[in-house]
Order: C-alpha cells, then structure tokens, then sequence
C-alpha cells in the first residue's frame, strides 16, 4: 500500500504541527494515522463541538446525555431506552447497498453497546430526483442495504422518512435511528476502570476494510471518491446477530466492565475512548488481532473499520466464563493487550514498539474550531419572493400531483421492504400513523418513534427550519397519543470551512435549541455528517431529528385514517395562508422561495399537550398534522389511509384558495370526531386557547375540497390513492 | 402442553413464537437450542422463522445439519406436531421432511405486508379449527417464498390435501394478483403426507392478538392445542 502524506490522510499542516508537538518528536506513519483518524471531524466534532453545546442536554427524564454511545431515558417501571441516528452518507454514495447496511450494523452496535436489546429501526433518507437512472440505483441500493441488513437482525423498521430533491443528486443522506429497550440497573457504559484488565476483541476477523473511513466521511464526495470505495465496509449481519445475543448475555450476567463497538476509526478510536474516561493507558499488540487476510501493518490493523467487531474489558475474573458465552454462539474472543496506568497508547507488533501516543492526545486534545459563519447572498432574495404575481393552480391536477410527488407519496415500496413487524410490538405500522407506536409487552404502556426534517425549510431559514424539524417531530408524536421525552439529532451539512455552511449550522443549531428547551424534548444523543457536497454544491441543510415519546396508556393510542363515516372533521391551530417554502411552491410553480412561515412555539407546545388531553379522553377517531402539501394533502393521506372520502368548505375568507390548501405553516392537526364529541373537544380547545375550524365530514367515495367563490374540487378516492400509493413504485418499475 | 421452540444462530421469530405460545395460549413454551440433543419432553415443535446462519448458501441449507434437525427428523416420524414459519418452512423443506423447494420472490425483493390466505384442509391437527375456504388475513416477511416443486410433486400434495393454504384475494380468489412472490398454485402453506408436519411462509404469530391489528393466527395455536388435547402425541 503507497503511504500517504499528513495531508491526504485529513491533516493540516497547523495539525500536523500540533500532534508533534504534543508527542515531542515526529509521529511516525502509524501514529500519524490514528491522529489523523481521531482528529476528523466524524470522531472528534472539532467543527462542531461549539455550537452543539447549546443543545439542551438535561431534564428529570434524561438518565444518560450526550457523550456515551447513545442517550438513555426514562420510560417508568426501572426501564430506559436508548437511542441514536447516526450517518452514513459518503459510504452510501459511492456503495449504496454496502454503505447503508454497514450504516445500521453500526447504529445498532451503539445501542447494545449499552446493555439495551435492540427494539425498533427508523431511517431518514434523502435522494435526488427520482426520475434519473443514477438516482434509482442509489435509491434501491440504499432501501435494499438497509432491508437486508435490519431484516436479518430480526429488528423491525418501523418509521423514517425518504425526501427527494435535487440538492442531494450526487450526496444522498443516509441517516438510521436504532431504539433499544434496557432495565435501568443494567445499562452498561463504556469504561475501563482497572489497571491489568484484559482487553478482548471479539467478533469478525479484521480486514483492510474501511482504513479512512472516517476520514474519507469527512471531506467532500468528488469524481475520484469512486477510487475510495475500499474505505466502504462490507456487512455481515449475521455475525452481528451472534454478537447481539452474545453481548447482551454477558450484560445480563454481569461479566463485563466495559464494552465498545469499533466503528469509525475502528480499534484506535474503540480503544481510546475506552482508556479516556477514567484517564488509564492501554497496550495492545496487533499480532494478536485475528485477521482476515495476510501481511498487514500495524496501521492498517489500527485503523481497518472491519464491522462486527466489539471491545469488551471483562470482570475481574470473568474472562472464562465469557469465552464460554462467545464459544456457545460460535464467536472467537481474544485478548489483544491489557489496561495500564500510564496514560498512554501503546501498538505493539510481537515484542516490537511500533507506537506510542498519549490517550488524552488522541481524544482531549483534538483541535476545536470556532469559525465565523457568514449570512449567505440567497438567504435574503429567496425570503424576498412574493408568490402574489403566481397564478393560482389550486385544483384536482394540483392535487393529484402533489399526492404523486416522490416526497409526498406513500413510501410502501420502502417499508414493504423492511420487517417491520418482528418482535410483535408494532401497533402503528409504518403508513398508519404520523409516529409508529410500539407496545412494552407486559406494560399498558407504549412508545412513539419518528424522524423528521424538511431540508428545503431549513435551506430558506435555517433558523425557523431547525425550530420546525424539532416541532414537526414532538408534534407528530403527540398525533399518536405519545407525550415527546427527548431526542437525537444527525446534523447533515456541507463543509463548516464555507462560512454561509457554517452560518447555516449556527442557524439550524440555534433554532433547534430553543425548540428543545421550550417544547422539553432535550438532546441525548447525535451525530454530526459535514462535507456533504459534490462539485454541484452543498446538499440542503438537513438536520434530522429522531425523537421518542410515551404513551402511558397504549388504548389512546391514535392513527390517521378517517373511521367512521359521517363525522366532523376539524383542524386545529388556525387556517394558515404561508407558502413559503411549501410543496406546492416548488412542484408547480418550479421555485424553493419564499419566508419560510414562522413557528409559534409556544403555541406548538400548548397543541400538544391539547392533543394528549384528547387522546387521554378518546376524543378523536383520528389525527394528522399538516406538514408537506398542506391541509390539501393531509386530508387526502387520513382519506386513503381509512378508505373513505370527505366534504370539506374550509372558510377562506378571501384568501387565495392555493394558499389555504397548500400552505406547510407548522402547528396545526386536522382531526376526525363524532359529532357527539365536538361539544367537549370545542370547549378544550378553547380553553388551551387553541383555534378551532370546523372543516366538513367524513364519508363517501370522493374527496371534496368546496372553497367560497372557487370552483368545487372533486376527486374519486380510488385515483387520489393510486397516485398516492404507487408513484415510487412507478418511477422504480 | 409444551411447545419446544427450536433456536438456530440467526432465529429471529424465536421471541415471538415464545411470547404468543406462553402469554397469548397459556401453554408452556421452552427454547430448544440447535445443539441440544433432547426433544422428547415437548408436545409439540415449532422451527420459528428468521434467517438461521443467516441464510447464507441457501435459506435453511445450513440449519438442516444442525444436531437438533435429526432429533426432529425422528419427532415427526412418531408422529409429533411440528410447524415450521417462514425460516423454518424454509429449513423443513431442506430436511426433506416437507417435499419441494423455495426460490426467491420473483419481485426479487423482501416483501412485509398483510396477505389472505385460503385454508384448503380443515382436517389437519393445525387446521381443525378453521372453517373449509375460510379466508385468513396474516402478514408474510421474506425474501425467498415462491414455492417450487415439479409436477409430480404437486399432484401428490393436491391428491393427498397437503396443500393446506395458498395465497387469494379477500374475496378468496386465489389468482396471480393475489400471489405475492411467486409460488406455484399460490400455494402458502403445506403438510406431509401424514399431516403432522405444516409448512408456512405467512407468520400465525404475528396476528394471534387484538393489539397487533388482528387474530387470524390464534386459531391455527388454538388447532394444536386442542388436537394434542385431544389427540396426545
């Protein structure tokens, strides 16, 4: 293998200065290596950490933040669940199927790692245009990657979200979200707490696999990323499953001090954060590590991102007992060297020294950039445009086309891919409900689980579109009947070293905390994807929100689909005129522009806690929110989804209809009750101090949009599902 | 009665058979682990689904040489109840101990949705409580489902009724449009000739409770159990 100078392993000169420094001489070409490994920013946010301080990492529910493999909360009854999103964007542009199963081996390594059984799997997914030959490739490469791999583990995939635009043409998102269920007194963390311990390295032999992979995340995909295509790890989930049930046995026996994935950076990064916490050094020897294939350097054994491989530093006393275990599902455990008290990093190749770093050199010494962020030129003429000049389509044609936009139609062609059943626990299957719900078997309780982000927002206002992804998400929790605990985040951007990127983090990132303080959903978990950028330019600003809620009592859960015929249906949060940054806007009128509509969240605090209040009475047949298309849209989606039209006249007291139809302002829920209970449900919004509209009623074979002075719209509910439900089957066909 | 539940690395649907068979049936459930030699204290086998060495070769080619295979081998030959789901239809088939084979989906594609199913033999100890034609709304997850075998093969499992579902409309029809991967005659599931031995790609587990949106599954548990009831091994 040639060797590659400072520079093209990541390194800056000024960092490259640094790292000497810190050893006292020259690094050699291993040491070189795991700086350069450690210091990118995958593993060491040293473009980030700044801003992501801001988040809000503490509340009475939080029993772990930021800072271990994934956050933990508290759901009652001494049970916690764990979870995080996670990326693996680069990998799955240049391997879509390789690099977004590796992507979900890794994220559900994160969660065992800390003691929890794997329950649920989501994914938010981002794509070109989806009529391009190259763009379908990536597309069903990626659905495929993520199936395989999820399908085998036997862990359902319940929810996510896949959004089409042309900003990702050449850097498709691939973010997965795993869930995991864990009683509280055996959450595990990742330390090393004595001196002498054995460390174990169990799992798959290692290979050259993925040496860079995380430096190669971290810079821009350009025509000769193709060539890096050896830095995309190749999965093996069943050898992962072997692991699940392994590690978590050794957990339930309490055989383990400490446990670690190897993930980006591989053994270097597993070792070194291992060692960190409680300030010990380790000493390792690379002989010691099975291989998979002959005659490889210390380096590439030090950095080689060969999946399904785990760290483990035993119990005193409790490494026979746990080569047992592994012996039982056939895995080798080996030990590759042992804690020390030094503080250092030793690698050794037999008796050889081949090098020696300090542990807190590779992990508390990364360098930290504050850049200046910059507003950029588009931020102001997109806010400028004014729709007023646009025709108004606001008709059957408009509609159906929304219904068919790949952003917007159903995403069966996805889900029907993933199990998403497995485990019995899924009572709002993918398609059904705004969150999936799952049960805790045993419990009267449930969990809701969502993804949410829309890039186009936050590409017009990075503030308001970081307050709307964490709205959208506590809001379509609350559409289940779940009360949103906390969340994780995978902030997608393109290179921090462009100020109007930078300036778009600061934005996002800002207007992403304050959502989570004031709607107390804190942030316990994430992960950062810079660079995302081709020659084309940066993808949108997608900062992906995963979050998770409770239900105390699984009977209020509630779902989209309209029940029953002949009821009211109401939207409450107010008519909404904003088109700015909608659907509609960018489909029919070929323009992403406009001020994106101001979130209220104060008010979006108060809906939600409206809405829990309903479900807890059973008040609602059914509820969705408005989100992409516009009240259009969502009253069509609760009609397809229950198999029964409506007649709605939703008073637009002069307004263009377009506008009321279409318009994605946030913080409004349409919902369908008997009429039996519109009395109660009026009061209770009316003393939340939320507005309410009544719209029309269920029933009937049509959906009926009657709108003051226009002409009636009328669609057959047979067509509006066809378009809905089989446009990406139709583009992959 | 006491359900063994048979774990190959790789099992997934393991949990679940567990679940419905103790918490929804009332019976005991044990696992077996596939090196264990000992069946004997079980009234009744279940192969559970999953993707047993994670179908690697060929779904179930591996788990067939697993020690406790032979051990079910020599159950069915006396006659015990074994029900195999998906993986362990898949692995049935490569035991030999049900005739035919599996190819993958034609859509070439892991297919997750609700499917109806038409029961054709009400007179198996799996089926006695269905009603003849009956249609059953249970879910399939697999990849490889689209059942194969020649000629020969099929008019022996139609003349001796092993065909106990195939695949149909919710109105019962069984057509192709109705057929989600494939399979030859629609066929869903299938017995041995002695009809102890069931076969099925759709998963009963899956719908055996109210909460997760049906209970067309709870009937065929329900069947085994009253024929072992009724019957004994």
């Amino acid at each position: 293998m040639k060797e590659l100078s400072y520079r093209e392993m990541g390194l800056t000169d000024e960092e490259y200065r640094q790292a000497a420094e810190l050893l006292g001489r020259t690094p050699n070409y291993l040491e070189l290596g795991m700086f350069a490994v450690m210091w990118s920013e995958h593993c060491g946010y040293k473009n980030s950490r700044p801003l992501l301080k801001q988040f809000p990492t503490q509340g009475p529910q939080v029993i772990q933040g930021p800072g271990e493999n994934a956050g933990v909360v508290d759901i009652g009854d001494n049970q916690a669940l764990v979870f995080k999103i996670e990326s693996h964007n680069h990998p799955s542009a240049i391997e879509p199927y390789q690099g977004a199963a590796t992507g979900v081996g890794g994220i559900v390594r994160d969660i065992f790692t800390m003691g929890a059984r794997p329950i649920a799997m989501l994914n938010s997914l981002r794509f070109g245009p989806l009529d391009e030959t190259r763009v379908k490739a990536l597309f069903s490469g990626v659905v495929k990657g993520i199936g395989d791999y999820g399908n085998c583990l036997g862990i359902p995939t319940v929810g996510g979200e896949v959004y089409f635009n042309a900003s990702y043409r050449g850097n498709p998102l691939v973010n997965a979200m795993c869930v995991g269920l864990v009683r509280q007194d055996e959450i595990a963390l990742a330390v090393a707490n004595e001196v002498g311990s054995p460390i174990m390295l169990v799992g798959a032999r290692t290979g050259r696999d993925g040496i860079h992979g995380a430096t190669f995340a971290s810079e821009e995909l350009s025509e000769s990323s193709a060539e890096k295509r050896p830095s995309v790890q190749v999965g093996d989930p069943f050898m992962e499953k072997l692991l699940i049930e392994a590690c978590l046995e050794l957990i339930k026996e309490d055989l383990v001090a400490g446990m670690q994935d190897l993930g980006a950076a591989g053994l270097t990064s597993s070792i070194a954060e291992t060692a960190s916490k409680k300030g010990l050094g380790v000493a390792v020897d690379v002989l010691k590590v099975p291989r998979r294939e002959p005659g490889m350097t210390p380096y590439e054994v030090m950095l080689s991102e060969s999946q399904e491989r785990m760290l483990i530093v035993p119990r005193k006393g409790k490494h026979n007992r746990i080569t047992e275990i592994f012996e039982k599902w056939g895995l080798d455990a080996v030990v590759i060297g042992e804690v020390t008290g030094d503080g250092l990093f030793k690698v050794y190749e037999g008796q050889e020294l081949r090098g020696s770093v300090p542990v807190a050199a590779l992990t508390e010494s990364c360098p930290v950039y504050t850049r200046e962020g910059q507003e950029p030129v588009y931020y102001k003429k997109k806010q400028a445009f004014s729709w007023a000049e646009l025709p108004d389509e606001c008709d059957s044609q408009t509609i159906l086309a929304l219904l068919a936009s790949p952003s917007i139609a159903s995403k069966k062609w996805v889900y029907s891919q993933y199990d998403h059943q497995v485990m019995l626990n899924t009572v709002v299957l993918p398609g059904q409900g705004d969150a999936a719900v799952l049960r805790i078997k045993g419990h009267d309780k449930g969990i809701g689980l969502v993804t949410d982000c829309n890039g186009r927002m936050v590409y017009l206002d990075p503030f308001r579109g970081g307050v709307m992804a964490v709205c959208e998400a506590a809001r379509n929790l609350a559409c289940v009947g779940a009360r949103p605990l906390a969340l994780t985040n995978c902030l997608n951007f393109g290179s921090p070293e462009n100020p109007n990127i930078y300036w778009q983090m600061q934005q996002a990132i800002q207007g992403m905390s304050l959502a989570a303080r004031t709607l107390n959903t804190p942030v316990v978990s994430g992960n950062v994807s810079l660079y995302n950028e081709t020659e084309a330019g940066a993808i949108f600003p997608t900062p992906v929100v995963g979050m998770v809620g409770l239900i105390e009592n699984l009977e209020n859960r509630m779902d989209m689909a309209f029940k029953n015929s002949g009821e009211i249906i109401v939207i409450l949060g107010g008519l909404r005129t904003e088109l700015g940054g909608s659907e509609y806007l960018a489909l029919i009128h070929d323009e992403e522009s406009g001020e994106v509509p101001a979130p209220h969240l104060e008010k979006e605090k108060v809906l939600i806690d409206l809405l829990l209040e309903l479900s807890a009475r059973k008040l609602l047949s059914s509820c969705h929110d408005v989100a992409d298309g516009g009240l259009a849209v969502t009253l069509a989606e609760m009609a397809i989804a229950g198999s029964m039209g409506f007649a709605v006249s939703p008073p637009i007291n002069g307004q263009r209809a377009d506008e009321v139809m279409f318009s994605e302002a946030p913080g409004r829920i349409v919902a369908s009750l008997p009429e039996s209970s519109l009395a109660e449900v009026e009061a209770l919004a009316r003393s939340f101090g939320i507005e309410l509209h009544r719209l029309g009623t269920t029933g009937g074979g049509l959906l009926q949009y009657k709108l003051e002075g226009k002409a009636d719209i009328s669609v057959a509910l047979e067509q509006a599902a066809h378009s809905w439900g089989e446009a990406i089957a139709c583009h992959m066909s | 009665m006491k359900f063994g539940i048979i774990v190959f690395p790789g099992s997934n649907c393991d949990a679940d058979c567990f679940h419905v068979i103790e918490q929804v049936m009332g019976q005991e459930a044990r696992y077996i682990w596939h090196k264990e030699p000992d069946v004997t204290a079980c009234d009744a086998l279940i192969l559970p689904g999953g993707f047993s060495y994670g179908d690697y070769l060929r779904t179930g080619a591996i788990a067939r040489f697993s020690p406790v295979m032979s051990r079910v081998v020599d159950f069915a030959a006396q006659g015990g109840l074994v029900l195999g789901i998906c993986n362990g239809f898949q692995i049935l088939l490569e035991a030999g101990l049900l005739p035919g084979a599996m190819l993958r989906n034609r859509t070439l594609r892991f297919i997750c949705k609700p499917v109806h199913l038409k029961v054709k033999n009400t007179e198996t100890p799996f089926t006695r409580t269905l009603q003849e034609h009956q249609v059953l709304r249970v879910p399939i997850a697999h990849g490889e489902g689209n059942y194969y075998c020649d000629d020969k093969t099929l008019k022996e499992l139609e003349n001796n009724r092993q065909i106990v579902f195939t695949y149909c409309t919710p109105e019962g029809i069984e057509n192709d449009a109705a057929n989600p991967n494939g399979s030859l005659a629609n066929i869903a599931g299938i017995t041995n000739k002695a009809g102890n031995v069931l076969g099925m790609m759709p998963h009963p587990e899956r719908c055996s409770e109210s909460v997760m949106g049906g209970v067309d599954g709870y009937p065929i548990f329900a069947a085994m159990i009253s024929w072992l009831q009724e019957v004994g091994r």
